[in-house]
């Protein structure tokens, strides 16, 4: 018992965790080909089962780092190993691993070629993202960060549909170029840490004590900024996402989707802005982000509304939630902050579930075009029942999952931009504009299409597949307080202490300018 | 086990006798909720299960109503035992909590929501037995059955919640049940689309609702009604910026749950549900959350005047409007849906005055005839709809539910025809029926107020009601039968079922008007046992606006006393009950296929004001253009096209620019290289 409880108090777990898929990944190249699904799979789901009792060892309340450690690596260069989860990880990391076994079954009858390299892929890509998620230094987390790119671009360009190879490259493009400005600024703080304690250090902990000067700030910001902007998708970065949907196959979508998207969002929170506190709420730069941001949940609802193509359309729906998202990151309260880092996980799981429900409808008939369906709630009720209910949590139905986040975001920037977060709530209007009519299309209506008349409904793989979805967004909706306890202590404090050091870096920068005017004068005389 | 709530109920009634001063306790008020959800489940398992026990379902599907109507009858009794009960709240676990903001799973048991559980409970019971009748043979029963469970479960939160988030949750869960059933066919395109209109325009509604509770918590902290409503006096100023922008919010959310102007468009489309959807949902309680939720708020309402005139004249306009347009429609469900629109108008006219008491009764004693007249309605549909299939002739919405196609029911459907005259005449406002005293108290109150324009729309509309009634009577049951001679040997009675459910709807449009009859009428006692019973939870309202505005009138802006002007407007809607009942009775109307569209100002309102037309083309079409556009010229062309693509080409065409000059000869090389150092040296040099 001492050793489990020392394992789920330490850093094991984690490093459990972060390595586990990936070696098992490398596993897989070796493994005999009637055994590999299996072998995928059992590896997913001891990595999901090893890792839900974090859930409860995690301490509620407490603000520091947990299950922290800091291994020195190459002392030379100051990189360490340095792990830990606090409340805005520790969701995103059991989303993950939630999603694994999840997205492994979604393959079992999808991927049919290169099978093995395939669930390597899979499994490497989950080493990569969990590492992003538990990584508390500049190196390891801008590794991992890197690491996730190739077993995607791969997911995508050689398992994807008609113009995978369009949308890898783009997608490698896009990210490649974002986190290339951001090694450039992770170099510079390097040698900032370097100048200001003459000790190479990567550590985040360290770099958190830099003084860094105002101009330089905003310049190192916009750097980290990118690369996580074009990450979440903010408009007009998001272009790459919706390619990249609808040409990935199932569980690429759903792996994007539920948590490679929300690294950008992690980012931001645990890097761009405590590290840069004054330039990331300097009230220009929050202005800019916060009109990205709703630009995101009004314009991509639009675009969402016309789209004949059902993976597309969730592409766009995506952009918009991550709109909210970013609204509540950067509205900076402890309601806010809180809300968006739920909403990830809501957004993971209901998003997740329409691509996997869109991904159903792909094995039966080969097209994600909504006009090739219709009446589909007479042939296949079970399977719209899903649909239907997975809609209105993306939608924000009250008493789904989707509803609660969406309110704390909203309710807690509305004491801060009442004007923005008005124009934002009119997205719930707009949610309802796009959603529905796809499942008007799709569910309601008389079935027109002869092909569709023979549909089967889910068989036994894919209700195991959809119904711990389906029941998490209810429990998520109905009792979120659990979710909640896990982040809010750490969003709160995060909000308020990066606001403490911002203010105290305004005015010590005001008095150091009044000093050099003083200076000024002084030599003058 | 089973004994405990019995035992309990036992010792507060004991107690009750005892002690007559004894708090209220609420009896198992959870359960209230509850029963409806436990339906829902058993109900919809067997909907995906094993359809074709309609057995169980019929047992289940109204016997989880029946029980909580017995529940709700009991807590109003024990409520009604205790002189101003204080409100009680019931906590069940933390809903939603983040810093200062801590939303509970909660309820409120008072006398409003009390009022409100037993109008919900008691008209739902009874359409659900209806609806064992009426969609007896559906394939959907269970379906249906679950649905329609859900849907009082969902109402249930919406009235008997603590506070305003959990209350939105009711608010958008019947939203979703009216979605939900309004395309209850499904495979009829104009149904699904019918319900996806309802829940759009519902969620601009929403918008308002979310945005005033966003403001109500930036100002005071909290979103519980206890602590909002102990704040509210001190927090905000009277007619200030603050509490008026809150409640405009709100009212905003009232517009659309309760279709009023601008955003009543969606009601009239809702009738293609089945017709107990049209008459439990779209008649007696959901579309009734709008008036429920600024008599809740009544507080906050009554701090802002300029948005109790707005509530007041949207709800008169509405009134006359949606009056106006009842006169001219011929489908038999259509004049019913537009009577409704106007009867809420009236309701927000009432709680717009401050007369909450009048509001809350209008909606109690509409919900009563407004069902039956609903109800009636889907007799007539039901067997319209055999007869013209029997008779081998089209029998789709259009034919059955004509009026043109009607006619002369009343000796094929005796029972039918007695008690819709009963509701009718309960809708007119005749003496002794429901809808005399609470249309007549909202009509004194708004004299009583000043509020003249108000006033005149006000009786103007009770007359046009009798009138367009009284037309639909007459086409409906009186004159010669038009559903053709082969249809009308299949014209019948509904079953017992139907027709009981009928009777008992018939006898609430009398008794309930009876709970609340003024003094100043003469000959009869003084018994308004309402207006005391609501008094507690309206008396902070009262209270801020007979402080600012002063005791209502004891006349009509015209003067006569509030007995007087009863029996002027009942008499005036009996003489034109009359009249048109004498205009209408002999006239020949045409069968719908060899009728014309009406013309000029009858076919303005034939086509209700181009309404939808006018949204249609300034609203839905430009937004749809503009969605077009944000995808195609800006997402596809600008940002795709130009910036990204762009880029990469431009950085392709760069690449194959500079690699022309990679060609290999060594000639070229040694030109680049001398026209380079010849560039260089020109520009040393100069």
């Amino acid at each position: 018992m001492t050793l489990l409880s020392n394992f789920y108090s330490s850093h094991w777990i984690l490093t459990f965790l972060v390595f586990f898929p990936g070696i098992a990944g490398l596993a897989c190249l070796f493994v005999p080909k009637n055994q590999l699904k299996g072998w995928a799979l059992s590896a997913g789901m001891v990595e999901f089962l090893v890792s839900l009792p974090l859930f409860w060892t995690f301490e509620i309340g407490r603000t520091e780092f947990q299950n922290y450690v800091s291994i020195a690596w190459i002392p030379e260069w100051g990189i360490s190993y340095a792990i830990g989860i606090d409340g805005i990880s520790i969701l995103l990391i059991l989303l993950t691993t939630f999603l694994l076994p999840i997205s492994v079954l979604v393959s079992w009858e999808q991927i049919v070629e290169k099978e093995r390299a395939y669930y390597a892929m899979l499994l490497i890509l989950i080493t990569g993202i969990l590492g992003v998620f538990v990584a508390f230094d500049l190196f390891l987390f801008y590794v991992f960060w890197e690491i996730t790119l190739i077993p995607m671009y791969f997911l995508i360009g050689v398992w994807g549909h008609e113009r995978r190879i369009y949308a890898a490259v783009k997608f490698f493009l896009f990210t490649a170029f974002g986190s290339l400005l951001m090694l450039v600024a992770i170099l510079v703080l390097f040698w900032m840490h370097m100048d200001q304690f003459g000790t190479a250090s990567m550590a985040y902990a360290e770099m958190l004590r830099l003084n860094i000067p105002g101009s330089l700030q905003f310049w190192l910001f916009a750097a980290f900024a990118l690369a996580f902007a074009i990450k979440v998708p903010m408009f007009p970065f998001h272009t790459w996402l919706p390619d990249a949907h609808v040409e990935a196959p199932t569980a690429g979508s759903v792996i994007l989707a539920a948590v490679l998207l929300k690294m950008g969002v992690y980012g931001f929170l645990r890097f761009a802005i405590p590290l840069f506190p004054s330039a990331a709420l300097d009230s220009t730069v929050v202005m800019i982000i916060l009109v990205l941001g709703l630009m995101g949940i009004l314009y991509a609802a639009w675009v969402a509304a016309v789209q004949p193509n059902i993976k597309k359309l969730i592409a766009y729906t995506s952009v918009a939630h991550l709109g909210f998202i970013m609204l509540g990151v950067f509205a900076f309260t402890g309601q806010s902050v809180t809300g968006s880092v739920l909403q990830m996980v809501n957004h993971g799981i209901s998003t997740g579930a329409l691509f996997i429900l869109a991904g159903f409808l792909y094995q039966r008939r080969h097209t994600y075009e909504v006009s090739a369906y219709g009446g589909l709630a007479k042939v296949i009720p079970l399977y719209c029942g899903a649909l239907v209910l997975t809609s209105l949590s993306s939608i924000g139905l009250p008493g789904l999952n989707g509803f609660v986040g969406e309110f704390l975001i909203l309710i807690g920037s509305f004491a801060r931009y009442p004007w923005i977060t008005l124009l934002a709530t009119t997205g719930v209007i707009f949610a309802a504009y796009y959603m529905l009519p796809m499942v008007r299309r799709v569910v309601w209506n008389d079935v027109t299409v002869d092909e569709n008349r023979k549909l089967l409904d889910l068989s036994r793989i894919e209700l195991a597949i959809i119904v711990p979805l389906l029941l998490l967004m209810v429990l998520m909706g109905v009792y979120p307080k659990p979710f909640i306890d896990r982040i809010s202590a750490s969003a709160e404090w995060m909000s308020e202490r990066v606001e403490m050091i911002a203010q105290q870096q305004d005015a010590a920068q005001s008095v150091a300018a009044q000093e050099v005017r003083n200076g000024g004068r002084a030599g003058t005389r | 086990m089973v004994g405990a709530p019995v035992l309990d109920l036992l010792r507060a009634l004991v107690q009750e006798a005892v002690t007559h001063e004894a708090a209220f306790a609420p009896f198992l008020p959870s359960w209230m909720i509850l029963l409806p959800f436990i339906g829902f489940m058993i109900n919809g398992t067997v909907a995906y299960l094993a359809p074709e026990r309609r057995k169980l379902v019929t047992i289940v599907g109204p016997g989880v109503l029946g029980l909580a109507f017995v529940l709700a009858a009991i807590n109003l009794m024990l409520m009604a035992g205790v002189q101003e009960a204080e409100p009680v709240v019931r906590t069940y676990w933390t809903w939603i909590e983040v810093g200062q903001l801590k939303v509970d799973a909660a309820l409120q048991i008072d006398q409003l929501s009390i009022i409100m559980a037993l109008v919900v409970t008691c008209v739902s019971f009874i359409i659900h037995i209806y609806s064992i009748g009426y969609m007896g043979e559906d394939p959907g029963y269970a379906r249906y059955f679950a649905y329609l469970n859900l849907f009082v479960f969902f109402m249930l939160v919406l009235v008997l919640s603590a506070n305003f988030p959990l209350m939105f949750v009711g608010w958008e869960g019947v939203g979703l049940c009216s979605y939900l059933l309004i395309g209850f066919w499904f495979t009829e395109p104009a149904k699904a689309e019918a319900g996806q209109k309802a829940f759009i325009v519902n969620r601009i509604g929403d918008f308002g609702f979310l945005m005033g509770m966003f403001a109500l918590f930036a100002y005071l902290g909290t979103l519980d009604y206890q602590g909002v409503f102990t704040m509210a006096p001190r927090a905000f100023e009277y007619g200030g910026p603050a509490v008026t922008l809150i409640t405009l919010f709100m009212f905003l959310g009232c517009t659309g749950k309760s279709a009023q102007i601008p955003l009543f468009v969606w009601l009239p489309d809702a009738m293609h549900g089945p017709t107990p959807v049209s008459a439990l949902i779209h008649a007696a309680t959901m579309v009734t959350a709008g008036v429920y939720l600024v008599a809740r708020a009544s507080l906050l309402f009554a701090l802002a005047p300029l948005t109790m005139t707005v509530v007041a004249v949207i709800g008169g306009v509405t009134a006359l409007f949606a009056g106006t347009i009842a006169v001219q429609q011929f489908d038999i469900k259509r004049v019913i849906a537009y009577s409704t629109i106007s009867q809420l108008g009236y309701m927000f006219l009432a709680v717009g005055v401050g007369a909450y008491t009048a509001g809350i009764f209008h909606l109690a004693t509409h919900a009563f005839f407004k069902a039956l007249l609903f109800m009636a309605s889907g007799a007539v549909i039901h067997t319209m709809h055999h007869a013209l299939e029997h008779a081998g002739e089209p029998a789709g919405e259009d034919m059955s539910q004509d009026m043109r196609n009607m006619g002369g029911l009343k000796s094929y459907m005796p029972t039918t025809f007695k008690t819709a005259w009963i509701g009718a005449l309960a809708l007119a406002g005749v003496f002794p029926l429901a809808g005399f005293f609470s249309k007549d108290e909202i009509i004194w109150s708004v004299g009583a107020r000043g509020q003249t324009v108000l006033w005149i729309i006000a009786i103007i509309t009770a007359l046009l009601t009798a009138g367009y009634i009284t037309r639909w009577l007459v086409m409906v049951f009186h004159g010669a039968n038009r559903a053709g001679e082969k249809a009308r040997t299949h014209l019948h009675e509904a079953v017992a079922l139907m027709t009981g459910a009928l009777v008992v709807l018939a006898i609430g449009s009398v008794v309930t008007g009876w709970v609340n009859i003024p003094e100043a009428l003469p000959l009869l006692p003084e018994f308004t046992w309402l207006h005391h019973f609501l008094h507690p939870s309206f008396a902070a309202a009262e209270h801020v606006l007979v402080e600012h505005l002063g005791e209502p009138a004891h006349a009509s802006p015209i003067g006569g006393a509030e007995g007087m002007w009863a029996l002027i407007s009942t008499a005036a809607a009996i003489v034109v009950i009359l009249l048109v009942f004498q205009a209408l009775k002999g006239k020949k109307y045409l069968p719908v296929r060899e009728a014309k569209e009406p013309t000029g100002l009858l076919g303005i309102l034939y086509h209700k004001y181009y309404v939808d037309e006018l949204y249609d083309l300034i609203i839905v079409r430009p937004f749809k253009w503009v969605c077009m556009f944000s995808w195609r010229v800006i997402d596809q062309g600008l940002i795709d096209g130009v910036a990204i693509n762009g880029t990469a080409y431009a950085t392709r065409f760069g690449g194959w620019v500079l690699s022309r000059f990679q060609t290999g000869y060594l000639g070229t090389y040694v030109l680049i290289i001398v026209v380079g150092i010849l560039i260089i040296l020109g520009v040393v040099t100069l």
